[in-house]
């Protein structure tokens, strides 16, 4: 009898205690998130600026983005070639690393290390370095070229090659994707590559056809996750090139930087940023989808 | 087999080598004379190790100051994400409660959303309460739950605390308070040492938001003292990159210190992910 009437109010307590610890959490996605959301969205249909009042405009903003915006042209293309590419290079990359660091080799650790650093150095450090890494004149990436008697680049200094370029710069950091690989490659199951071998197979075919499928669901996360940062990309092109040359590396948000804090168009950068908001979603939607003829889940899942 | 073997070896140094090269040339750059930069072809070594130009870097721009300012960000950001964001993975692995789920799936949805969007009522507010160029708008955020992210992480190590503890202790008596603090934070420490280290890391690169919230030079933090440092002495090399060295140091050694729990960490999103 003491019982009974006690798990009611036990279970109140533990739903008040549940929404006070949880609280900060849910005040912050109120407060900045669904909040400014909801602000962005009404600013992005005004012609706010900083200085004097908001005009109600509609759909003008989105309009003029969408026909009248060279700028917005071209960051949209510099920023999704930049982003499948990086996506793409990295990616490849970081597994061509983390199978190599899987092998089993005395110093794993060591490795381990060295190719994390890179992702830990600032991004304003990093950029700062490479822009000297790239230098036309003095570089050490020209001297290189010239040693083994190849033509000189001039890497960031040139529309063409300045993508490449900031790509070969984030290959550079691609230490944290491999880790978290190399960490889906250590729960392949021995039995199962132990299987092949008594099929018959070789290496090419354990890795395609046990090894990839068991990690795909790793390179699935490092493809959403890398796709979402790297369409965001910004402190490169702020520090290394200025948006430049000739607004080769004018990347989305910094072209919503450039709107909003430069020029003061708020509303007008509002309505980039939810073009950038929808952008993302449906890339992410559209791997999500092809998710589900690729990624192959185990049962633990 | 054995062929193979030999080089996959041999191509896995290359690559170290070719993730350490960068740091080489960095602090091969950072210890040379202005003139020494400037000779094609490079030279690998300076001549003399100019240790004078790290001494200089303090004294051609307040990068004292600088550092000062990133730590005052810096403490009250991480004590923000470890306390709030325990405290919501505690809730949100253990406590039921209505509507926990959505709530849970809205905070993490939150992850896609880029930051651009919320960027900009977020600044007109902060000018609204005056308080652009005050550290408040970089520290006061991550005290909501420190981000998805680690809100995330915090439930994932709580959900592997055996429920028996917990609810052994809520027979004897205990409220949820006395839990949390008692059995389950000396539990996770592992993980609160880990987000320390994640959150660490993320300020101190943090570039976007110091740029967008500090204008006055004597707020700036390390990035923007470095940013301020390449446009007034664009042509001292060695100083900026002696300037940068200064700020890769302490994430180099903070990584050193907390390597394990920086791998722990890394895995565990990934796979749980």
């Amino acid at each position: 009898m003491n019982k009974a009437p006690r798990r009611p109010q036990l279970k109140k307590r533990e739903a008040v205690a549940g929404y006070l610890f949880a609280m900060p959490a849910i005040l912050g996605l109120l407060l900045w998130t669904i909040g400014p959301m909801v602000a962005s969205l009404a600013i992005s249909l005004t012609d706010w600026e900083i200085i004097g009042g908001a005009q109600w405009v509609g759909l003008d903003n989105y309009r003029e983005i969408l026909t009248d915006d060279l700028f917005f042209k071209k960051s949209l293309l510099v920023t999704v070639y930049f982003a499948l590419g990086s996506v793409l290079v990295t990616m490849l990359a970081s597994i061509a690393v983390a199978l190599l660091m899987n092998m089993e080799i005395k110093g794993q650790a060591i490795f381990r290390t060295v190719f994390y650093l890179p992702t830990i150095v600032p991004a304003v450090a990093a950029s700062m370095l490479w822009v000297w890494l790239f230098n036309p004149d003095f570089g050490l990436f020209n001297a290189i070229l010239k040693t083994v008697g190849l033509p000189s680049l001039m890497w960031i200094y040139d529309e063409t090659t300045v993508i490449p370029s900031l790509i070969l710069m984030g290959v550079w950091g691609c230490g944290g994707a491999a880790l978290i690989i190399l960490a889906g490659l250590q729960d392949v199951p021995k039995h199962l590559l132990e299987a092949v071998d008594i099929d018959g197979g070789n290496a090419w075919h354990k890795f395609r056809f046990v090894t990839i499928p068991m990690i795909s669901p790793v390179i699935f996360f490092n493809l959403i996750m890398g796709l979402i940062g790297s369409l965001q990309a910004f402190t490169q092109a702020f520090v290394m090139t200025g948006g430049g040359p000739n607004n080769g590396t004018l990347f989305y948000v910094y072209l919503i930087y450039r709107e909003a804090f430069q020029s003061n168009h708020f509303g007008y950068a509002s309505a980039l940023a939810w073009i950038l908001f929808l952008l993302i979603a449906l890339l992410t939607a559209v791997v999500f989808r092809s998710s589900n003829s690729w990624v192959y889940y185990g049962g633990g899942k | 087999m054995k062929l193979g073997r030999i080089f996959a070896m041999i191509l896995l140094v290359l690559f170290a080598l070719l993730a350490v090269v960068p740091f080489f040339w960095l602090i091969r750059s950072s210890l040379m004379r202005t003139d020494e930069m400037f000779l094609f072809p490079p030279k690998l070594l300076p001549d003399q190790w100019l240790w004078q130009n790290y001494a200089d870097v303090f004294s051609i721009i307040p990068f004292g100051r600088y550092l000062k300012n990133t730590v005052f960000i810096l403490i009250p950001v991480m004590a923000g994400v470890v306390v709030t964001s325990s405290m919501c993975g505690y809730s949100f692995a253990r406590l039921r409660f209505p509507f926990k789920n959505v709530w849970f799936a809205l905070i993490l949805s939150t992850m896609m959303l880029p930051s651009a969007v919320t960027l900009i009522p977020t600044f007109i507010l902060w000018s609204e309460l005056k308080a652009i160029n005050t550290f408040w708008p970089l520290t006061l955020p991550a005290w909501f739950g420190g981000g998805a992210f680690n809100i995330f992480l915090m439930r994932q190590f709580f959900m592997g605390i055996p429920k028996e503890l917990d609810e052994s202790a809520l027979i004897d008596g205990a409220g949820f308070t006395q839990i949390y603090v008692k059995i389950m934070l000396p539990l996770v420490k592992p993980a609160l040492i880990v987000i320390s280290f994640f959150t660490f890391m993320s300020v101190w690169n943090d570039f976007f938001g110091p740029l967008i919230f500090l204008n006055e030079e004597s707020k700036f933090t390390l990035a923007l003292g470095l940013l301020q440092l390449q446009g007034l002495y664009s042509t001292d090399w060695n100083l900026v990159m002696a300037a940068s060295a200064i700020m890769v140091v302490p994430a180099i050694v903070v990584f050193f210190v907390g390597q394990n729990y920086f791998i722990e960490g890394i895995s565990l999103t990934g796979i749980k992910g």
